[in-house]
């Protein structure tokens, strides 16, 4: 195991962060606004953001550079600051971190479909590799391949962030069939826990897609599949719109309540996805320590 | 009348090569383009569709399965327009304004390709007014609009008062989806269908098209 997270383990199950989308939206990032931008125009909102998850006990916390890739941010005209934007990205949160949390960077999809020829393995291996290594290189502890869909396309991005030689998280999002137990594509927990690991990736897991009741299954079958800890960051249930307004069904409370059972079913890493804030954080972190 | 068995096979399995061949050969024979669509190729996406519902199919299957229709649909589709035939519909699809993931509308989109409509994709964060646009100039029948999140879905129903400002809502049949939505809140904005999957999205637009 990588000296990071044996460390990290030590202590037992790990607090994780919540979202960060949600979050800067309450401070101001518009419809349709791209979020990592806010790295370089709003630092000091990404930061409250940060230090709001420090704050509640998070003893991992992402960073605000999930879709800090080329792929991404040509959309947006901002290749050219791909490097600072990943770069400040580590920072902000590292300036919230203050010793307190580790900084693990969040390196997510590009959004395109490998098999429809939207894009090429070697345009995903270029891409991943110069994001992993702008993240290294402003001082990540580890990387966070999350939030993928298609095994092939997190194989690569887990190859190109172990290049930099940090520990490498990778977790999927487990959403589709009629038990919400297969990727996108198809695949099961089984095959996604052996590939990663074939893969290289030290921690792996499952985020976002559904909420916590259905990680349980997701988290025991990964765990009994690989002896590598378990990652699970679950949504707050699926939103819903009421009057206009985003509704998450679960509480905190309720989230928690899952908490135990994702611990015995193997899951080391505990956070939330979408719909969650900081108010999860504190209630998972006043649960694991109890 | 050559054995056609195996171009519905090609489609079900994914085989754009074989089932390219065939339709050649067959319409070599002078068979009717029509009845190698209608009466194989489209029961194969169905045979598909099925095997998606029952778990025995995954994404990466119905691309493939899309592709190779798409691959005998490239040969026909001149045939058919030179005889004046039209396509099933033309769907004019993107996600709404503020929206930035593609992933569910690209797969529907390819699905589409495959069930025989002509597909003009608009992308990611389309405004109210490039739908319009599209319906007037380029002759879409069908608007598909896609949002994953749930702080961008009421601009599926600002598009559609757009539409109804514009003139043109009677022109258009609308069907949406997206992760957070549902059949309810389709019915709430006046939304002419919803499908919770790529799959259900063909069989919506054949259904709207059929009504029109």
């Amino acid at each position: 195991m990588h000296s990071t997270i044996a460390q990290l383990l030590a202590r037992g199950p790990v607090v994780t962060d919540g979202a960060w989308g949600t979050q800067l939206q309450a401070r101001g990032l518009g419809l349709g606004e791209f979020p990592d931008l806010w790295n370089l125009a709003h630092p000091e909102k990404v930061q409250e953001v940060a230090k709001a998850y420090v704050d509640a006990g998070s003893r991992v916390i992402l960073t605000n550079t999930f879709g800090a890739n080329r792929i991404r941010l040509a959309e947006q005209g901002a290749v050219d600051r791909l490097v600072e934007i990943n770069t400040r990205g580590v920072e902000i949160s590292r300036a919230a971190a203050v010793g307190r949390s580790q900084v693990f960077a969040s390196i997510g999809p590009s959004g395109k479909i490998l098999m429809t020829g939207d894009i090429t393995a070697d345009e995903l291996r270029t891409a991943y590799s110069e994001q992993a290594k702008a993240l290294a290189d402003a001082g990540a502890d580890a990387l966070v391949v999350e939030t993928m869909s298609d095994l092939e396309e997190a194989l690569l991005a887990v190859s190109a962030a172990r290049e930099t030689g940090l520990p490498v998280v990778a977790c999927m999002v487990f959403d589709s069939g009629k038990d919400k137990d297969r990727t996108m594509m198809g695949n099961t927990p089984e095959q996604v826990a052996r590939a990663l690991v074939d893969g290289g990736a030290d921690v792996i897991g499952a985020n976002c897609g559904q909420g916590v009741a259905g990680f349980v299954p997701i988290c025991k079958r990964l765990h009994a599949a690989t002896d590598r800890p378990i990652w699970a960051k679950a949504n707050a249930g699926l939103p819903e719109l009421l009057d206009g307004k985003t509704v998450y069904r679960n509480t905190p409370e309720e989230f928690v309540s899952f908490v135990p059972e994702l611990i015995k079913a193997g899951a080391s890493f505990v956070g939330g996805c979408c719909g969650t804030s900081p108010a999860f954080v504190a209630a998972i972190s006043r649960q694991i320590s109890s | 009348m050559p054995e056609l068995k195996p171009l519905y096979d090609a489609v079900v399995n994914g085989n754009a090569k074989a089932s390219q061949a065939i339709t050649q050969e067959a319409l070599a024979q002078g068979i009717d383009p029509l009845t190698l669509v209608n009466e194989y190729m489209v029961p194969a996406m169905d045979e598909v569709g099925r095997r998606f519902e029952a778990n025995e199919y995954f994404v990466p299957e119905l691309l493939i399965a899309a592709r190779a229709m798409k691959a005998s649909l490239d040969i026909i589709r001149p045939l058919l327009t030179a005889r004046g035939d039209q396509p099933a519909g033309r769907v004019a699809i993107g996600t709404v304004k503020g929206d930035l993931h593609d992933i569910g509308k690209n797969l529907v989109g390819s699905l589409l390709e495959g069930g025989g409509f002509e597909v003009i994709d608009l992308g990611v964060n389309v405004a109210p007014e490039k739908f319009i646009e599209t319906v007037r100039e380029k002759g879409a029948n069908i608007i598909a609009m896609s949002a994953l999140l749930t702080t961008t879905m009421p601009a599926m129903k600002t598009t559609i008062e757009a539409l109804k400002q514009a003139g043109i809502r009677q022109q258009v049949k609308v069907l949406i989806g997206g992760a957070p939505i549902t059949q309810k809140y389709a019915d709430e904005i006046g939304a002419d269908g919803y499908s919770e999957n790529a799959v259900g999205a063909v069989a919506l637009a054949k259904k709207a098209v059929a009504a029109a």
